[in-house]
């Protein structure tokens, strides 16, 4: 009941944008090229269905392969510089190079390194998820209070157990950000990458290709697809972050 | 053996914490035996030492000279044999863990088995009247529960020697009565030895058999009172004489360590 009342607002004003395009589009007679409307939009992506959702299946691997790898690593070497200041003043300054590298001279390198297919679509998002997380997690692992850790200290608790039981859990709420902003990163990432080389499938395949057709609401289709797969892939972390952190005081029930 | 047993020496202890402005000496020539079983109140304005000389007993400060034994090791090998439960001022409760399973941490780490986990922390929570309160999260309880819930927590793998860093500090009044009066019980029930940092006069007062008064720049120790109260003893000692004038004891000897920089 709550989550129906949640939910009319956004969708009667979805419904009015789309209502209010529909008629812009048929009373000034804008030509298709320029801005489709919904319905023909709509029309299209009925009829193309097979397509999309092949493009989709192409894409979403190289997101969620280089989401996965790209997550993982960053923490795992955000864990390694907290435990030594060496590997901080020589990593940091590499990952934050490493960030600043821009996506579109990134993916035609990754083409020629791993391939058209989507792996060199995973690798271009592993560079661009990577750094995000290795900062939010290095932050979060510092975000311990100094009472907390001194308790760990009392029980004469090694490193790892003051990893596992104090540290991790209080840098969580900082892995979620990360893991929340990578979410659109590694779709923007993925499908930038798609337009530097891939098999004749994929949304930025697509998106290049249709654009140079002049199917403008093919184009349209398809970030159709793109904007709810970002708006859900984000949902679904949102959704295990409230899980997971149940305990944060932004998140607590009365 | 006819001579008492210490559970802590302090022999000439000075600690000095370099600080941007240069060194400030937070502790200077402090000795002290307490013997086991005794509850022992620190008082003294802020930057006397007090919450310093706590943190060099439990190893969370390393003297700069002079020696601390804790049963007869030092601060270190007593650290990791456990030898004490530590209070802070806040009772930094895990926020993601039940206050089961926070008072449950340090037995966790110490690698005690499942059921004598669950054992232990049910006789920790009725220990400090927070029976049925288990299965909550800290932040549902008020502030006087989580320090009781942080003092079963220093309770549950039993230590002889308790540390307590004003404890009670940030709670109101009433409430800080009432734990007060529960933690002299938990004394007289337990045995153990206590430790226990404050800036309250009625609350060192109440809670000791010595009162060690200290006084500030450098911090060291102004003066040592003895109790002649009874261990069982109520609140409705605070209107007797007696607690009148030691409490005046505390308060003159405050004023005299503190007078210089008045």
């Amino acid at each position: 009941m709550k989550a129906a009342r949640d939910l009319l607002p956004p969708l009667v004003f979805g419904a009015a944008v789309l209502l209010i395009w529909e008629g812009v589009v048929r009373l000034a007679g804008v030509p298709s090229v320029i801005l489709p409307a919904p319905s023909a939009i709509g029309e299209r992506f009925v009829h193309s269905i097979p397509t999309l959702s092949a493009d989709f299946l192409q894409t979403i691997r190289g997101v969620l392969a280089g989401y996965l790898i790209g997550n993982a690593t960053g923490l795992l070497v955000a864990i390694l510089i907290d435990r030594s200041p060496f590997l901080q003043r020589g990593l940091l300054p590499l990952g934050n190079l490493v960030s600043a590298l821009p996506i579109i001279g990134v993916a035609p390198i990754m083409v020629m390194w791993f391939g058209f297919d989507w792996p060199s679509k995973a690798a271009v998002v592993v560079v661009m998820t990577f750094f995000p997380m290795l900062v939010n997690a290095a932050a979060g692992l510092r975000s311990a209070g100094s009472m907390e850790r001194d308790l760990m200290r009392t029980y004469g608790a090694g490193y790892g157990q003051t990893l596992r039981k104090l540290r991790l859990p209080s840098a969580l709420p900082f892995v979620f950000n990360a893991l929340k902003i990578n979410t659109t990163l590694s779709l923007i990432g993925a499908i930038v990458a798609e337009f530097f080389g891939t098999p004749t499938v994929g949304m930025g395949f697509r998106i290049s290709t249709e654009v140079g057709h002049l199917s403008i609401d093919m184009v349209w289709a398809t970030i159709v697809v793109a904007a709810v797969t970002g708006s859900l892939f984000y949902a679904i972390v949102a959704l295990v972050e409230r899980r997971a952190t149940f305990w944060h005081a932004s998140y607590r029930a009365k | 053996m006819a001579t008492k047993l210490n559970t802590i020496e302090i022999d000439d202890v000075s600690l000095t914490f370099p600080t941007s402005d240069g060194p400030v000496q937070a502790l200077s020539g402090v000795s002290l035996d307490i013997v086991k079983g005794e509850f022992v109140s620190f008082i003294g304005p802020s930057g006397c030492g007090k919450t310093t000389l706590l943190r060099a007993i439990a190893d969370l400060e390393a003297p700069t000279s002079g020696a601390i034994r804790v049963n007869g090791m030092s601060p270190q090998e007593a650290r990791l044999k456990r030898a004490y439960g530590y209070v802070f001022q806040a009772p930094a409760l895990y926020p993601w863990r039940t206050v089961a399973s926070n008072i449950a941490l340090p037995l966790e780490i110490m690698g005690v088995g499942k059921a004598e986990r669950r054992n232990r922390v049910e006789r920790g929570l009725e220990l400090v009247n927070l029976k049925g309160f288990g299965a909550k999260f800290p932040w549902q309880l008020s502030g006087g529960m989580q320090q009781r819930a942080s003092i079963a927590r220093a309770l549950s793998f039993d230590p002889e020697l308790l540390l307590m860093d004003e404890p009670f500090g940030a709670l109101d009044e009433i409430v800080r009565d009432m734990l007060n009066q529960q933690l002299l019980q938990l004394w007289d029930k337990t045995g153990k030895t206590v430790l226990f940092v404050t800036h309250s006069i009625p609350e060192a007062v109440f809670l000791y058999t010595r009162i060690v008064v200290m006084s500030p720049r450098p911090g060291r120790i102004h003066e040592v009172i003895d109790c002649r109260f009874p261990r069982n003893r109520t609140l409705d000692i605070r209107e007797t004489p007696e607690f009148l004038d030691v409490a005046h004891r505390v308060r003159l000897g405050l004023r005299a360590g503190h007078s210089y920089d008045v």
